[in-house]
């Protein structure tokens, strides 16, 4: 009787169990958070575990160095020592001045050109829309590499820019590179950002919301200030605080503007310590970057929470433009030249010194073409060829397409993967879980998440062989850094999919495989086309996340350029940027016209 | 026998509870219509007996085969379930053409080609769907879509239909296309049906048994003429019927050797009524159920006409009366005005009486 009653008992216990992981969201979403652990949470837990332990190299700073015991050294060192102002106090001002200055300029520039292009009657408002977001598209540095063609002085030794060639006069250092420098070109390359965001509110204001206001007897200005403003405001700050972030964490063109001049960023400085073999102090410096990061984002949550306005967004929507009159022509004076500058004059520049065969000769009989095609000389750039035909660049170019397809790849199916288990999970723990937690990487800067990676994997953990210098890894971090993006836009996707479009094959009896492959993945990968090629962009002009972590074998095209502006040949930095130009701007375009055959 | 049999079905979300302890039992071949406000649970349990939705207790036999209970833990995935469902939305796979999702559910149970595509051929044919097996749903009429749906639905040959409201995306002359278009199907399959909607008419139309939800339980389930006639509570009295029935509270008193019902602005005879003296109790009078008329009558109590709403077949006349307002539905056209002075008449028989405490229904003795 007893056994009896047990084996039924049994029985529904194993019933419970079976339903449970017959629901393929949650079997899925906990392989997920088990994975998304493994890229995210583990290396950074390391990461906080080495800023606290002595390290192997510490054994040439201090006497006292015990490898592997707990310490506070590094924490003292960077906050309280000698070096403190040097190491940390002065990267971090600059830092956050830069980042303030960028974010305010790109803000007033991004918000000029939405109200421009949406709300008045300037011409050809429509292209200059289309031209706006390209700085974007473009690597972080290009236009740093052309600001130093140009303006470049005695001072890093090598050829001087175009400036003095032209006008004879030797640009002062606080022009050709330090805070100047780094705020102006990554000013010009953020704005798309404040654009984007800013239209977007524009267009949703209806204008009677404002015509309403100009019944009441409002002026115009008041209208402006009390209704039009408030309006956008959340976009406003929304595009500050996402410039900001980005800023702080971006490696590159504080790099090449503001190492010559010794202008430290707290980016900057991650990476200056791990080549000097500090790595502790850069952690450090990455964790601070990364509470910096947190605190933003959270105040701009709690500031949007409050502040956003639904605008119903019907139909009817109609928008009165704003006459300029005379000044219409001059608006469109101004935004077009602004476009060039922060477009199409570097990459002139950037070409014309590719083309040039001796770096200081602006003559036209110095053309070649040598830099792109040429064999092997051994007088010129210590015997490499050009670009075109030199094994290790193309190696690298290699690296890069493979890796930016891998990881476009492996995001996208991972966002539609974690789409998902979000959506069908919906209200379940493990579905707020692992949405949270493909949000992290998003609080991580860039050169954060590269040190919080060789922190953990440059040595072997458990069975596995250290992955540092493996093309493995390269893909592993990109992957993560692009999850947030990805797995947003699988999440808004599968809203479409997962419910009763699944459902509908559910009743038809297909298993789980059979209603992914045949009904999900169909649909959720037209909607996710775009978020593919936006992490095929990404990766193939990253650099800030992989410069700490790239060995000669897995070398991509954004490393070279960086070890070509190292070594001073402007050349071939500034050809393979243009290359790399040349892929991200095929991407997009790639990308416009898949777009437009979308799914009937 | 009965094809579905429910028993004490629960579901929560959250904190909420969806569906409550609810039991109900569908017949072989009945038309079962499931109504109620939005939020009553009524498509949470079609999802359920669809075995979409996980209950969190209950036990649900379909065809005398347990496909859930949780005490024995049993839980038969949807596709083995032997229903066809119809989504609200239709669920049409835009990325497949019309035979394509119609065939899908054959292929993934490895049906041969030959018997596929006449079975395909032959539901399509059914939903005259003929020449369109090519084309995509966004090419073709909220009509259409809604055919393939049911084409896709029946090549499944279910015992029963769910139809979780069906209708509600089509346009109003449409909807009454669809409507015919649904009886024939369920008079012709004979299969068990049981169909889900907010809309009362569509309920009164198309079902054998109306079963009426409210919170998340069940209240009345019976034929659309009883539910019409004889409301089991205030609540479904109050929102069946358009314009809706009209409430009178009052109570019970006696007059000598009489009971009367003493209401606002109305007094009626209620000698049968199985109610306490002095009980609170709501009247509940059909707008078709008064009548009005022009000249003084000792049954009638006078009025003032406040507005008349002539809608083609029928009008709605508002009778303005001791601080309230009588809608009463007078067939065809009226010569009354505004600010008329009218006569209303009351049918003993035509007037439900509620508990205004729980909202039961009072019954009369004898009847």
């Amino acid at each position: 009787m007893q056994s009896k009653s047990m084996r039924a008992s049994a029985r529904v216990l194993f019933n419970r169990v079976s339903l449970k992981l017959r629901q393929p969201q949650v079997l899925l979403g906990l392989l997920l958070v088990v994975v998304l652990t493994g890229l995210v949470v583990v290396p950074f837990l390391q990461m906080l575990h080495d800023t606290a332990v002595w390290q192997e190299a510490d054994r040439r700073i201090s006497r006292t160095a015990e490898p592997g015991a707990w310490t506070l050294f590094h924490y003292l060192r960077v906050f309280s020592s000698p070096l403190s102002v040097n190491i940390f106090y002065r990267p971090l001002l600059h830092s956050l001045a830069t980042s303030m200055a960028i974010s305010l300029a790109a803000m007033l520039l991004g918000t000029l050109m939405a109200w421009l292009v949406v709300r008045t009657d300037m011409p050809f408002r429509k292209t200059i829309g289309v031209f706006a977001v390209i700085p974007y598209i473009l690597p972080s540095y290009t236009l740093a590499l052309a600001w130093l063609d140009f303006f470049k002085n005695e001072r890093i030794g090598g050829a001087v820019g175009i400036c003095a060639y032209l006008f004879g006069v030797t640009p002062p250092d606080w022009l050709a590179y330090g805070f100047v420098p780094i705020v102006i070109t990554l000013s010009l390359h953020y704005y798309p950002f404040t654009y984007l965001l800013v239209s977007g509110a524009l267009v949703s204001i209806d204008s009677s919301l404002e015509e309403s206001g100009e019944i009441l007897g409002a002026g115009r200005f008041r209208i402006l200030r009390r209704i039009t403003f408030p309006l956008v405001l959340p976009a406003l700050i929304s595009a500050f605080i996402l410039t900001f972030s980005r800023a702080v964490g971006t490696f590159g063109t504080p790099y090449f503007l503001g190492a010559p001049v010794r202008y430290f960023t707290l980016a900057t400085t991650i990476y200056t310590s791990i080549v000097n073999r500090t790595p502790a102090v850069a952690y450090i410096g990455a964790l601070v970057l990364i509470l910096i990061s947190m605190v933003i984002i959270a105040v701009n949550q709690k500031v949007i929470g409050e502040k956003s306005f639904v605008t119903i967004a019907g139909k009817g929507l109609r928008r009165r433009l704003m006459p300029l009159g005379p000044w219409r022509w001059a608006a469109l004076t101004g935004m077009a030249a602004l476009i060039a500058l922060a477009v199409f004059v570097p990459l002139l520049l950037l070409l014309w010194q590719t083309l040039m065969l001796y770096p200081d000769d602006y003559s036209l009989g110095n053309l070649t073409l040598h830099y792109w095609i040429g064999a092997s000389q051994a007088a010129l750039a210590e015997g490499e060829s050009g670009i075109l035909r030199n094994v290790q660049i193309l190696g690298a170019a290699w690296n890069s397409i493979r890796l930016s397809v891998i990881v476009a790849l492996t995001t996208g199916i991972m966002g539609i993967l974690i789409g998902y288990a979000v959506v069908k999970g919906r209200k379940t723990r493990l579905a707020a879980v692992l949405e949270q937690e493909s949000f992290l990487p998003y609080l991580i800067p860039s050169i954060a998440f590269g040190a919080i990676y060789l922190s953990l994997f440059s040595r072997s953990i458990g069975p596995l062989p250290p992955l540092y210098g493996t093309f493995m890894l390269l893909v592993m971090i990109c992957v993560a850094k692009n999850l947030p993006f990805s797995a947003r836009s699988g999440i808004s996707s599968m809203m479409q999919v997962a419910g009763e479009l699944e459902e509908a094959g559910m009743m038809a009896g297909a298993s789980w495989l059979q209603r992914f492959r045949r009904i999900i993945l169909p649909l959720t990968l037209a909607g996710s086309l775009s978020g593919f090629i936006l992490a095929f962009i990404s990766t193939m002009r990253e650099l800030s996340l992989i410069i700490l972590l790239i060995t000669p074998d897995t070398r991509t095209l954004t490393t070279m350029t960086f070890r070509y502006v190292e070594q001073g040949y402007s050349q071939f930095a500034d050809a393979i940027i243009l290359l790399i130009v040349l892929l991200v701007v095929g991407g997009e375009f790639l990308a416009r016209r898949i777009g437009k055959r979308e799914m009937i | 026998m009965a094809m579905i049999e429910i028993e004490g079905l629960t579901k929560r979300f959250g904190s909420v509870t969806a569906v409550s302890d609810l039991s109900l039992a569908v017949e072989a071949g009945e038309f079962l219509t499931l109504l109620g406000p939005s939020g009553c649970g009524k498509t949470t349990v079609l999802r359920m007996i669809a075995g979409l939705e996980i209950p969190d207790a209950g036990e649900i036999r379909i065809g005398g085969t347990t496909v859930f209970s949780s005490r024995e833990g049993i839980c038969v995935s949807p596709g083995k379930r032997g229903v066809g469902l119809v989504f609200q939305s239709y669920a049409l796979w835009p990325h497949m053409t019309v035979r394509q999702n119609v065939s899908f559910g054959l292929e993934v149970r490895k049906v041969a080609p030959e018997e596929m595509n006449r079975q395909v051929a032959e539901s399509l044919a059914y939903m005259r769907l003929d020449g369109m097996e090519e084309r995509y749903p966004q090419q073709m009429s909220g009509g259409q879509q809604q055919r393939v749906a049911l084409a896709r639905m029946l090549v499944a040959r279910p015992r029963v239909f769910l139809m979780d409201e069906p209708l509600s995306n089509l346009d109003a002359k449409l909807r009454i296309e669809m409507r015919a278009e649904i009886k024939r199907l369920h008079r012709e399959a004979q299969a068990t049906t049981l169909y889900v909607t907010h809309d009362q008419t569509e309920a009164l139309t198309l079902s054998s048994r109306v079963a009426i939800m409210e919170r998340g339980m069940l209240v009345q389930a019976a034929p659309p003429r009883e539910i019409y006639r004889r409301p089991g509570s205030l609540f479904v009295a109050d929102f069946i019927g358009s314009p809706t029935i009209n409430l009178i509270h009052g109570r019970i008193v006696r007059e000598g050797e009489e009971r009367f019902f003493e209401g606002e602005a109305l007094c009626l005879p209620v000698p049968l009524l199985k109610a306490r003296e002095g009980e609170a109790v709501t009247a509940a009078i059909r707008p078709e159920e008064i009548r009005i008329v022009t000249k003084e009558d000792k049954e009638a109590v006078p009025g003032e006409v406040y507005a008349v709403l002539p809608a083609g077949a029928e009008t709605i006349v508002q009778v303005f009366r001791q601080g309230r307002i009588f809608h009463v539905r007078v067939m065809g056209e009226t010569s009354l005005d505004i600010g008329d002075r009218v006569f209303l008449q009351f049918v003993p028989e035509g007037v439900s009486y509620f508990q205004q405490e729980g909202g039961d229904r009072i019954d009369t003795e004898g009847g």
